[in-house]
This record gives C-alpha cells, structure tokens and sequence, in this order.
C-alpha cells in the first residue's frame, strides 16, 4: 500500500474525530481552547505513532487470546512514559491538559488502531497510520478547538479577536462541545459528500 | 510469519515478557524524569512566592505547616513561606491554601506584607470553568474588576452579592466565593502564626 494513501486516509476519510466518532470523550473534555485541543491532539498522536509500531512488531509473537491484555499494557507504557515527559519538560501544557493524557489509555482510537491496522500491517505502514490517524484527530481537535474558543471566549490561539460583548459562554461549556461538534461534523459530511 | 498459537504457556510467557519489558522501560524513563519533575515544582512555586510577594530578589527563609480548623471543623492546611529581601528586611509570607471550587480543589499562594496586606496572589492548582471561574486568575489582580490587592482581609473579604466590597467573576459566584474563603483563611492562618520567632513548639517545620 502506498505511504502517502494511508496518511490521507487517516485525515480525511478515516478522520477519528469526523468519521469514525472515536475518542469522544478527550474530544469534548479537552477542547476549551484552540491550543489544548491541538497539544491533546498531537499527545494523542506521539503516543499512537508509538504504540502502533511496537504492536505491529509485537503481533507475530503474540497470541490471540491475550492480544488485548498485550496491546493495553504496551499502551499503558507508553501513556505513562508520556506524562512523565511532559510533566518533567513541558510544565505549562502539564497545567492544561494533565488530567487527561491519562485517559489516553483508554481512548478507543489507541487500541482500536492497534487492531484495526497494526495486528495486520508491517510496522512502517503502521508508523505512517499512527501519523495519519494522529494528525486526523489533531486537526479535529484543533478546529473544534478554534471554533469554541472564537465563540465563547472571542480569541484564536489566545489572540483576542472578538470583544467580550460578543462572547457566548455556552460554547466553552460541555454542552457547547456537544453543539459545535454535531454542526462540525454535519459540514465535513456535506464536503465530504459533495 | 505464523502467529503464536494460544496455549497457556505461549500466553504466560508473552504477556510476562511484555510486562516485564514496558515495566523496566518505565522503571528508566522515571528515573530519568524525578529530577527535572522535581525542578520544575520547585520552580513553579519559587516563581509563584516571589510573584505574590512582588519582588525579585528575595530568599524564603522559614516553612511552616499549619494544620487549622475551618468554621465547619474541617481540619485544612497551610503552609507559610516567611520571606525576606536580601538585605535582611521582613517582607512578610506567602501563604498556600486550599478551599473546594466550582471544579475541585481551588490552591491558592497569597502573598500578606507584615500588616497583613495582600500583595498579590496566583492560582498554584484549581480545576474551574475555562472561560468563567478559571478567569480568577487574572479577575482579583491589581486593577481588574475584582481587585483585592493591597486590602487587608481582617474584616473577611466578601463577593458584593453578599454584602461584601468585591465583584464577583460574572456568572462565576462559586469560584469567587471560594477563593475569597481561602485568601481569607490565608489571612488568619499567617496571622495567628508567630513571624519572628523561628522556634515555636506550634508550627512544625518541614522542608520539600
């Protein structure tokens, strides 16, 4: 299969966030503003590239039955190394978004790629499924992200570009996740169908 | 090539091996973070004192953990960082401490001269409302709407809907009222504890 088709796939017509509704619950937590969505966006994808690869090496040693166990444990590794990092170098994201890198554990994008795709591929086409899936849901966090914060808190990126006057509170609010994601996904299923 | 068939020792093995492999990778990369993990706490609450405390060149020069009893009789914690400039001077303490947000646990560091004034403050943990009761951390500063620098909350400090001087966060009651609660529980927790004398047998020194 070709490198460049399966990192496509993964953006557009496997978009986790768009098309394949998987990873809600990070999806609708995290994306308060345009730069949390995108730093859970691209945690997600670091350790997706990374799990997706030991997985895809690990599958010919691994038997059936305790496939899950395997895949969940390397998973969890992974996740931790994860924190640990980000709590040792990156301080301010940490502050952000350190109540959900644990939860990336249990994302089904994680271990639903690592069955979907790694238990069948080599490891490289895997390596260029995790970028693919991993920008995928970047990019849908990030454009809920956007949207939300443009709306409820009037800034991009935390640039002010609305006034407070404007500001809509709902959409920094779960249900404003709820909201912006539906409309979201009904505009990419409009693109996408046209 | 062939997967591995599922009998229980190929299924022991693996899952033993793979645990045993991530266990020691995890046990290295931790390693390899407690320090720079450590730093960075220190780092954050070094910076937060000498932001409360508004000045640069200072040297934190007593710890004390006070355990006090709240009006309900739940026992809470603080700790005071007394603090002095590098001449010697007295600038008085950052105080840390903890009340029950909107969101969870709201950690404040509250800076107090030796009047008892507030100097300045910032938000050490919380878990509000992005866009509402997470706007405390400007809201209460200097010039802002809530401003609270420079009082002196002997006479508890109150959101306006209850009677008090200052403005609550819009549509952020909750998180107003529970910070006001721990900068005032700050307050009383640094003044009823002896400045000066270092030796007290009531405060307990600890050192992180």
């Amino acid at each position: 299969m070709n490198y460049i088709s399966i990192i496509k796939n993964g953006i557009v017509k496997d978009n986790p966030t768009f098309v394949l509704m998987l990873g809600m619950c990070p999806t609708l937590a995290t994306t308060t503003s345009a730069m949390n969505g995108m730093s859970m966006g691209l945690a997600t994808m670091a350790v997706l590239i990374c799990t997706n690869v030991v997985i895809s090496c690990l599958k010919s040693v691994t038997p059936d039955k305790v496939r899950i166990p395997v895949f969940i444990v390397v998973i969890a590794a992974f996740v931790t190394m994860l924190q640990l990092v980000i709590k040792a170098f990156l301080p301010d994201i940490d502050a952000a978004l350190g109540l959900f890198i644990p939860l990336i554990v249990v994302n089904c994008i994680i271990l639903g790629r690592a069955e979907a795709f790694a238990a069948k591929n080599s490891p490289l086409a895997s390596l260029f499924d995790g970028i693919g899936i991993g920008l995928g849901f970047t990019l849908g966090l990030t454009l809920l992200g956007i949207c939300r914060e443009l709306l409820g808190s009037g800034s991009v990126f935390g640039f002010t570009l609305l006034p407070e006057t404007f500001n809509i509170l709902l959409f920094v609010l779960p249900p404003g996740a709820f909201i912006t994601l539906g409309f979201l996904i009904a505009i990419v299923n409009k693109l996408r169908n046209s | 090539m062939k997967k591995l068939e599922s009998t229980l020792l190929n299924m022991v093995l693996v899952l033993t091996g793979v645990a045993v492999v991530m266990g020691g990778i995890l046990a290295l990369v931790n390693h390899l973070t407690e320090g720079p993990i450590a730093q960075q706490k220190e780092k954050t609450l070094a910076d937060g004192i000498k932001a409360v405390m508004v000045c640069d060149d200072l040297i934190v020069t007593k710890t004390d953990t006070v355990k006090r009893n709240d009006a309900k009789g739940k026992e809470l914690t603080y700790i005071i960082y007394q603090t002095q400039d590098k001449a010697g001077k007295d600038l008085g303490a950052a105080v840390e401490s903890t009340t029950g947000g909107f969101g969870g646990a709201l950690k404040v560091l509250v800076g107090f001269d030796a009047d008892g004034k507030i100097l300045g403050y910032t938000l050490l943990e919380h878990a509000e409302t992005p866009g509402l009761g997470a706007k405390a951390d400007k809201w209460f500063q200097k010039g802002e709407k809530g401003d609270i620098i420079g009082k002196v909350p002997a006479e508890p400090l109150t959101v306006s809907k209850d009677g008090g001087q200052v403005d609550a966060i819009t549509a952020s009651t909750i998180t107003s009222r529970a910070f006001l609660l721990a900068v005032n529980n700050a307050y009383n927790a640094y003044k009823a504890t002896p400045a000066a004398d270092a030796e007290t047998g009531a405060s307990k020194q600890t050192k992180e």
